[in-house]
């Protein structure tokens, strides 16, 4: 995907979560790392089509299933919610691919309160899951391999924007 | 940079999640050893852990399964609990081994106790040992996790990174602050992690205490203060109060409690000119008060006593979460 792309993309699914809450303000919660530059960016184009949202950020190291297996500490951040009892919550990352960071976050979110509904919002769905697990609003579906590495690349984080496949060969 | 293809395939220069760079480390033994980028790495990731203290859920399930448990030679209230609570909040189940209660004093030798651990499949054990060395040589007998709470004269490594953070946070950095650390140097394991973590990011430390407790062979950086007027006129940002250790007060190396608040403690007066200059005070705790320092301190908004308490359980949460035991199974 192309920086032009991926604002389409963006834009698809900023409109279809306005359509579903043009009367509620839901907490938008962005993934770390580049799952908070797209929940930025989904709330600024919400706003300017008139959709008042709430801003959260969630980090899932301390909800990860696999922290045995891993050599080097995940860096930690700070998840910062506002009150999520009885409100709807929208889950933004940049790639959703096994499940299992999604399912992470939603324990992560039950932690802090019970919402009415948790829903995902996704740039790219690369498939592969490993969790019964799907999202509700998804920017583009790209049919992949289970060994292939889709790379999200944002301007705030990479310098540069696209998203890109690598392919074992 | 305009990309071509709508899905291109090149290598991608990121990494899929966001790591730190040093590899994680089966044992905390001591401050000695670690670089600054792994001290640096532990006291980051101490900041969220903290922010988890604010919420009404207060445990994350990061440690669900593993066992953690507290081996304490000496007696502890505070450091048993502090690692207790950590480990309860990352969701570990915590067994404390309390020395009078055990087969030590039936003779088993630590080795034998470590076979038994071993056994019993214990993921991290927190030790604390009247004897220097003691937690590094179970380490090098068992897979866990082995955590160093405080060998003999040796290291405090946990105080240590507590200390640590504790400035951090009041100060925004340390490199740059004043630290004087006052009272038994020679026989404080704490003034030794400690001093030895500030200095290493990149605080000035100096020490004053008894002429018979500032060791001759300390390191040549760690420069120390004949009088409280020398001390005071060097200006430290904070004043770091060694707990005289009644316990081990058999040798005679001053001759009495009041003897020494006289000469080394936070008096009333001295307290006054703390105040004055708004000096941070620290403490590793438990407090005699009226020996390192009068009531009044305790109640002074500069006294980081408790908050280096709150500290603790945050950065014990970030070494555990750190570290990484030999006994977990890798898959395949």
């Amino acid at each position: 995907m192309t920086k032009a792309t991926i604002d389409l993309a963006l834009n698809r699914v900023a409109a279809a979560i306005a359509a579903r809450y043009h009367d509620s303000s839901p907490v938008v919660a962005g993934i770390h790392t580049r799952g908070v530059i797209v929940a930025d960016r989904l709330r600024e184009k919400l706003a300017d089509i008139g959709c008042q949202v709430r801003s959260g950020t969630l980090d899932i190291s301390l909800y990860r299933d696999d922290l045995d297996n891993l050599g080097t500490m995940p860096s930690l951040k700070n998840s910062d919610l506002p009150p999520v009892d009885w409100c709807d919550v929208i889950l933004v990352d940049d790639v959703l691919f096994t499940g299992r960071t999604i399912r992470a976050a939603i324990d992560g979110v039950t932690d802090f309160g019970r919402p009415r509904r948790i829903e995902l919002a996704v740039l790219v769905d690369r498939g592969n899951r490993e969790l019964p697990i799907q999202a509700d609003y998804v920017g583009e579906t790209f049919e992949t391999e289970r060994t292939d590495y889709v790379a999200v690349h944002l301007e705030e984080t990479d310098g540069e924007e696209g998203v890109f496949l690598l392919r074992k060969s | 940079m305009a990309k071509k293809a709508y899905f291109c395939y090149e290598s991608p220069s990121n990494e899929p999640q966001s790591m730190t760079d040093e590899p994680r480390r089966k044992d905390l033994l001591d401050i000695h050893g670690l670089s600054v980028e792994e001290i640096t790495a532990i006291l980051d990731a101490a900041v969220p852990f903290k922010e988890l203290f604010k919420r009404s859920v207060k445990k994350v399930p990061t440690l669900k399964g593993k066992q953690v448990l507290t081996l304490f030679y000496e007696p502890s209230t505070r450091t048993r609990s502090s690692f207790e609570i950590a480990a309860k909040r990352l969701s570990a189940d915590v067994t404390n081994f309390s020395v009078s209660t055990s087969s030590v004093v039936k003779g088993e030798s630590v080795l034998d106790t470590i076979d038994t651990l071993q056994a019993m499949r214990t993921d991290y054990v927190i030790i604390r040992h009247q004897m220097s060395g003691v937690p590094e040589m179970i380490a090098r007998h068992t897979d866990a996790s082995v955590i160093n709470a405080g060998d003999g004269y040796h290291a405090h490594p946990t105080q240590a990174l507590l200390d640590a953070y504790t400035i951090r946070e009041t100060f925004g950095e340390i490199a740059g602050r004043r630290v004087l650390i006052v009272g038994d140097i020679k026989h404080s394991r704490v003034a030794r992690s400690t001093s030895r973590i500030l200095k290493m990011l990149g605080a000035d430390v100096r020490v004053f205490g008894p002429g018979t407790m500032v060791p001759d062979d300390r390191p040549a950086w760690l420069q120390s203060f004949a009088n409280w007027d020398e001390a005071f006129a060097w200006k430290p940002d904070a004043i770091y109060l060694l707990r005289v250790q009644r316990e081990r007060q058999d040798d005679q190396f001053f001759p009495s409690v009041q003897e020494y608040h006289k000469f080394f403690g936070i008096t009333a007066q001295r307290f006054a000119r703390v105040r004055d200059e708004g000096i941070y005070i620290m403490h590793p705790g438990p407090v005699n008060r009226g020996v390192e320092l009068v009531d009044a301190v305790m109640d002074y908004e500069r006294s980081l006593i408790n908050l280096q308490v709150e500290n603790g359980i945050a950065t014990r949460m970030a070494v555990l979460y750190w570290l990484k035991p030999q006994s977990t199974p890798l898959p395949g």
